[in-house]
């Protein structure tokens, strides 16, 4: 028996990983409680960057902007990738089914200047033609978030996809569930925990996004991560700081709670019945 | 469909698949086409115009005058970005930046992954969080970190006055230095999954028929693992390299003005100079340096969503 040990030098890089990773985060959180605006000094425990953060109305109104943009291109990217999923997975001898599997991993690796630059062009066009977007804001900002964040719910969904056990859908059909009904039946409760992974990290990824944003966004909408990069363009800013150590709060919460679902389903799985 | 020889139910079943099919096709098919392929076709029209002051700022490249329809196609902007050398040299520095971060991504991230695959079970899940965390916060934010650790007044650089190593702050932010690691810090995660999910359906058995043979453990790695896990090497590879090359905000903050990469050139001729065929040309040139890595990619990514469990 081999012995299936990890050797001593992949442990510790694999600690001096998570540090490098985790520092920098670290330091983020501790400055958002010093007193001082430089980062040099250390002046003293004090929380008034979080009511600055607060009192900020030009920021607060661009979190509520990019949480509705982020919740409408999740949903949609949900339902868009996990067609795309369904059609890679399944439907083996489509004719365009080569050309959509390009489409839908293109934008996993495209430069985000790239994909930004020709969805402007496209709109741009589209108003001359057809008298629509007349502003781009919002809308403009939801389409190019939903094609983007389709190829990352597409791979999410395809996996568990191809783990589901197609003789219980054909059993469903063969006792007369028309296709439709046998997906909202037997499919969707299987593939749904991917759904909800997929809507979450597509939820991420739209929250996250400065250059696509930044490209197809008229005056009207200002999105968070546009906000803080003017801040942050000119330096360093303990706002951004006490923003940062918010952000950090919350997606340690969520992935908490996920950690402790997934391991008490492990632990479901492997008890003895 | 032959009626004759179907009963009448069978064809219509048959029917309401291949209808239901055609709208599950059909419906990512038109978005896909309307959202992402229409638009590089549009890129790839506006670099051949020429820019103008007007709305929006470029020559049409159809005109229909006096029953005429002329065509006015335009290659200046290509013969301009091959001659002027600012152009040349940041397609240099964005792949030469690229290609170093890919490098130091793997040489930290294969390890990182080898350790957690070879981790027992519920360890796994928790690095496997702990990989994935720091991507589902704010990618400028943890960019914008680095400004106050590398700054000439930042952590760093105090701690290494205090420690007495350097006599004088060392001048790290707005640096290529400071470019890299800060595309190795983002990027690192991407690297580590694909590797990471390759390594743990390494099929043990090999490993033990290689060290019932007389392998040496550091034989067997190079024998038997490493050339197991060129897939998802690959695949981390591609995932850091195509992006940072067309990398904006790292290069943007923390970056100098000597650092030339494409991305921050094209944002600027965008925003800043408003010339959009330039713009354009420069995506076009782009697209065409990464085309061969994005195929790679996509040939892997294909395969593994394609395959069955």
């Amino acid at each position: 028996m081999v012995k299936l040990k990890a050797p001593g030098f992949s442990k510790s890089m694999l600690v001096l990983g998570m540090l490098f990773l985790y520092l920098p985060m670290v330091v983020l959180i501790v400055y958002s409680f010093n007193a001082s605006r430089l980062v040099s000094v250390w002046a003293g425990f004090s929380t008034k960057w979080y009511g600055a953060l607060f009192a900020n109305e030009q920021l607060l109104s661009a979190v509520w902007m990019s949480l509705r943009i982020a919740f409408y291109s999740a949903s949609m990217a949900v339902c868009l990738g996990t067609l795309c999923a369904f059609v890679i997975t399944r439907f083996k001898k489509m004719r365009g089914r080569t050309l959509l599997s390009s489409m839908i991993t293109a934008p996993l690796v495209m430069p985000e200047v790239i994909t930004g630059l020709s969805l402007l062009l496209l709109f741009v066009q589209m108003a001359q033609l057809i008298g629509w977007p007349v502003d781009r804001g919002m809308a403009t900002i939801w389409i190019a978030h939903t094609t983007f964040c389709s190829a990352y719910v597409a791979v999410v969904v395809s996996a568990r996809l191809q783990e589901v056990d197609l003789s219980i859908e054909e059993a469903a059909m063969d006792l007369g569930c028309t296709p439709l009904k046998t997906f909202f039946v037997i499919t969707l409760p299987v593939i749904a925990p991917a759904l909800v992974s997929g809507w979450l990290l597509a939820f991420t990824l739209s929250l996250d996004d400065l250059v696509i944003a930044s490209f197809v966004s008229g005056p009207g909408a200002t999105t968070l991560p546009m906000v803080v990069f003017s801040s942050v363009r000119m330096g360093v800013s303990p706002e951004i700081n006490a923003l940062a150590t918010i952000i950090i709060a919350v997606v340690s919460v969520i992935a908490f709670i996920a950690w402790f679902w997934m391991r008490r389903a492990e632990k479901r799985r492997l008890r003895p019945r | 469909m032959n009626r004759k020889l179907f009963p009448a139910p069978v064809v219509e079943r048959v029917r309401a698949v291949l209808f239901h099919r055609r709208v599950v096709f059909g419906i990512p098919f038109l978005w896909l086409m309307l959202f992402f392929l229409l638009p590089f076709a549009l890129v790839l029209k506006i670099s051949l115009t020429s820019a103008v002051m007007a709305i929006p700022p470029y020559e049409p490249v159809f005109r229909f005058v006096d029953n005429t329809l002329s065509v006015v196609v335009n290659f200046g902007n290509y013969l301009f970005l091959a001659s002027d050398s600012l152009y040349v040299a940041a397609y240099w520095g964005s792949v030469k930046t690229a290609f170093l971060a890919t490098v130091f991504c793997l040489l930290i991230g294969y390890p990182m992954a080898y350790a957690m695959a070879r981790a027992p079970k519920h360890w796994q899940l928790v690095f496997l969080l702990m990989v994935m965390l720091p991507s589902w916060t704010s990618f400028l934010i943890r960019v914008y970190a680095w400004m106050g650790i590398l700054g000439n007044q930042g952590l760093l650089n105090n701690f290494l006055l205090w420690l007495g190593l350097i006599e004088s702050p060392l001048k790290m932010l707005n640096t290529n230095f400071a470019v890299i690691l800060g595309i190795v810090y983002a990027y690192l995660p991407f690297m580590i999954l694909p590797i990471y999910t390759n390594l743990v359906k390494l099929d043990v058995r090999l490993l033990e028929a290689a060290s019932d043979l007389g392998c040496r453990s550091i034989t067997t790695f190079w024998a038997i693992t490493l050339p197991l896990s060129k897939a998802g090497i690959l695949a981390g590879s591609m995932l850091v390299f195509i992006p940072a090359v067309g990398e904006f905000v790292i290069p943007e903050l923390l970056g100098g003005p000597d650092t030339l990469m494409i991305g921050k050139v094209l944002w600027e001729e965008f925003f800043n100079n408003r010339d959009w065929p330039v713009a354009s040309s420069l995506a076009i040139v782009m697209l065409a340096l990464l085309l061969v890595p994005i195929v790679l990619f996509h040939r892997f990514q294909a395969r593994e969503m394609e395959k069955h469990g």
